[in-house]
């Protein structure tokens, strides 16, 4: 029998901790800020090359390839090319495989001088001049595109050891076993700790975007409800994750170990500070087995791309069903002793 | 004799290589204060978490009001362990109510704070009380669903004497409420002042039961003398003189007057002669042959 009242006693008695326990919640709070603060900072000099253009083709075809500070990017499909031209990461795009053709974009204030440098190039050398088209979209600043990794990662640290670890600590210093003497149920005492852990985390995720929104002028481009969807999921899922770790461990040290071993790969292969884009096969497949890896990209697409439940409803998806068999799993081998 | 209201039948815990509980049988009367004593290691309190059901016994049969434990066991049973802690970042009030809201029926809580004496912390982060008063606490929890049988694991066990005597008193006006109380000590003095009836326990075995009177004068003539080992010359045959440990020697006697007469023409120093009752723990050491914290 699952029994509300005890479920909610276990869950207030888990609350005062997020304001009681200063030095944890202003880490948890001030961390994440100063990183995204520093890469603001750290970004903001002048690349060495005055323009970056990315070429489908061989460059060298091109008389544009001759120009001095002029950085050239090979690319193999020109989808992708046109993403990043619209986040100003290009500032041009041709195409000499045949006709010359090149795209530039509009809002982008590099990418009409460099515009002229590529026409000039060609109205010297070149009998044909290239064909000119055009895309929109406003500049993603690299700390824009980090914003969302920094949130997630934040929160996984949150969920894991916030639940892994403490409920460890409980086991050892004989918590659980007072608990155990009384009529709380495993069931009533883990889900309350998950309840407790997403309010606590979802809070501090809050003030930290809020905090961003301000400090580096983030322009959130989706739906401020789905976000929060996404890191409510993503913060189930992981909480899950620290569950399974606590079920058995007996001793803080092992449990730490473990979750380091599970948190520094997601941290690294998630896509908190780089694209996946270019990384070994092997590695991109591996990282799609860590939920890090789909909170990342579902709430980078929703807040870059301005992504609706659609198309991050496989995330989603991903995430919940991950969140279930892991509290499954959890509860069945979950030990007091 | 009151029906008992909890009765373990051979009682086994094994672990892998240590039988740590080997075959115990005890039987606790209603309303009474039952000891389980021992020393350290002696299985005290595997036997005692075998009784709460936090640990599964290996084998053997555990009765409560003469049936199996249910599922209401718990509401009706209050503990408290040898070491807890307790949830960080709350306070004494706050841990009570946490306690109490598990249960569907509890003692009020003002009722609780004074009967415990807990009146002066009550705002204090546990983590920053006191032995005394962190002692007061758990026994408050382990009062507040008004339970019927109350289970204690060495309750003074780090205590100074003053709050040791102060546990006393608690736990005797406890017993005077008609709650049944189980115990586990390894303090004689306190068996003797608190139990109706005690089991000796060595070795994951019982090796006595009784009240401590009955037990007492069944292994005991009614008094001891003991004095230094110093004080007797080197041929002296007193009978019935025994080695006692740390120099000293006992004997014990049904007519004090007349030893000491003896004594006395023997040309034995009388000057650090104590006489006394046997205890508990000449008891423990007549029945199991070693001392009690050896």
């Amino acid at each position: 029998m699952i029994s509300l009242r005890r479920f909610l006693a276990a869950l207030r008695a888990r609350l005062p901790e997020f304001y009681r326990d200063r030095a944890s919640l202003l880490w948890n709070i001030a961390m994440p800020i100063l990183l995204i603060l520093g890469f603001a900072f750290v970004f903001t000099g002048e690349d060495e090359d005055l323009f970056t253009v990315a070429v489908l083709g061989d460059a060298a075809d091109s008389p544009f390839a001759a120009t001095p500070h002029v950085r050239f990017v090979p690319l193999n499909a020109l989808a992708p090319g046109l993403e990043k031209l619209r986040r100003h990461q290009y500032d041009l795009l041709i195409d000499v495989r045949a006709a010359p053709r090149y795209w530039l974009n509009d809002s982008a204030p590099k990418g009409a001088l460099a515009e002229r440098l590529l026409l000039g190039s060609y109205a010297q050398a070149a009998p044909i001049m290239p064909t000119r088209q055009t895309v929109a979209g406003a500049a993603i600043r690299y700390v824009d595109w980090l914003l969302p990794g920094v949130l997630a990662m934040n929160l996984m640290f949150s969920c894991l050891w916030g639940v892994g670890w403490v409920v460890v600590r409980y086991r050892k210093n004989g918590v659980l076993r007072r608990l155990q003497a009384t009529p709380l149920t495993a069931f009533e005492f883990l889900a309350a700790q998950v309840a407790a852990r997403l309010v606590i985390v979802l809070a501090v995720t809050t003030v930290v975007y809020v905090a961003a929104l301000w400090l580096i002028g983030f322009r959130m481009q989706g739906s401020h409800g789905l976000l929060f969807l996404t890191f409510l999921v993503g913060s189930a899922c992981l909480t899950s994750v620290g569950l399974l770790v606590a079920a058995r461990l007996r001793t803080e040290e092992l449990a730490d170990g473990l979750l380091n071993l599970l948190s520094w790969p997601q941290l690294i292969l998630s896509g908190v500070w780089f694209s996946l884009e270019g990384v070994n096969p092997a590695a991109r497949a591996l990282a799609q087995a860590f939920p890090l890896t789909h909170l990342v990209d579902a709430a980078r697409r929703i807040m870059l791309d301005g992504a609706g439940l659609a198309e991050v409803g496989p995330q989603l998806a991903i995430l919940a069903g991950l969140t279930l068999a892991l509290l499954a799993a959890a509860a069945r081998m979950f030990r007091w002793n | 004799m009151t029906d008992p209201i909890l009765e373990a039948r051979n009682l086994e815990k094994r672990y892998p290589g240590v039988t740590a509980v080997d075959g115990v049988s005890i039987s606790v009367p209603t309303g009474r204060c039952f000891g389980l004593l021992g020393p350290n290691g002696a299985g005290k309190t595997t036997t005692l978490e075998m009784l709460e059901g936090i640990t599964e016994p290996s084998s053997g049969e555990i009765l409560f009001r003469g049936a199996a434990r249910g599922r209401g066991f718990r509401e009706v049973i209050g503990i408290q362990f040898q070491s807890t802690s307790l949830q960080d970042f709350l306070t004494v009030r706050e841990v009570m109510r946490f306690f109490a809201a598990l249960y569907p029926r509890h003692a009020g809580i003002d009722d609780l704070v004074q009967r415990c004496e807990l009146a002066d912390f009550l705002d204090r982060d546990t983590r920053k009380l006191s032995g005394g008063q962190r002692q007061r606490l758990l026994l408050a929890l382990a009062l507040i669903n008004e339970p019927d049988l109350v289970f204690l694991d060495e309750p003074t066990t780090g205590l100074d004497p003053q709050s040791r005597r102060n546990f006393w008193r608690l736990i005797e006006s406890i017993r005077a409420e008609g709650k049944t109380i189980l115990l586990t000590t390894h303090y004689m003095e306190e068996a003797e002042r608190l139990c109706d009836e005690v089991a000796i326990m060595d070795r994951g075995r019982v090796v006595a039961r009784g009240t401590p009177r009955a037990l007492l004068l069944e292994h005991f003539p009614p008094s001891v003398i003991r004095l230094p080992a110093s004080a007797l010359p080197g041929r002296v045959r007193i009978p019935g003189v025994r080695e006692a440990g740390s120099g000293q020697v006992e004997i014990f006697t049904d007519d004090v007057p007349h030893t000491l007469a003896e004594l006395e023409v023997a040309g034995v120093a009388l000057e650090s002669l104590r006489v006394g009752s046997p205890t508990l723990e000449d008891l423990f050491i007549q029945l199991t042959g070693h001392q009690l914290r050896a």
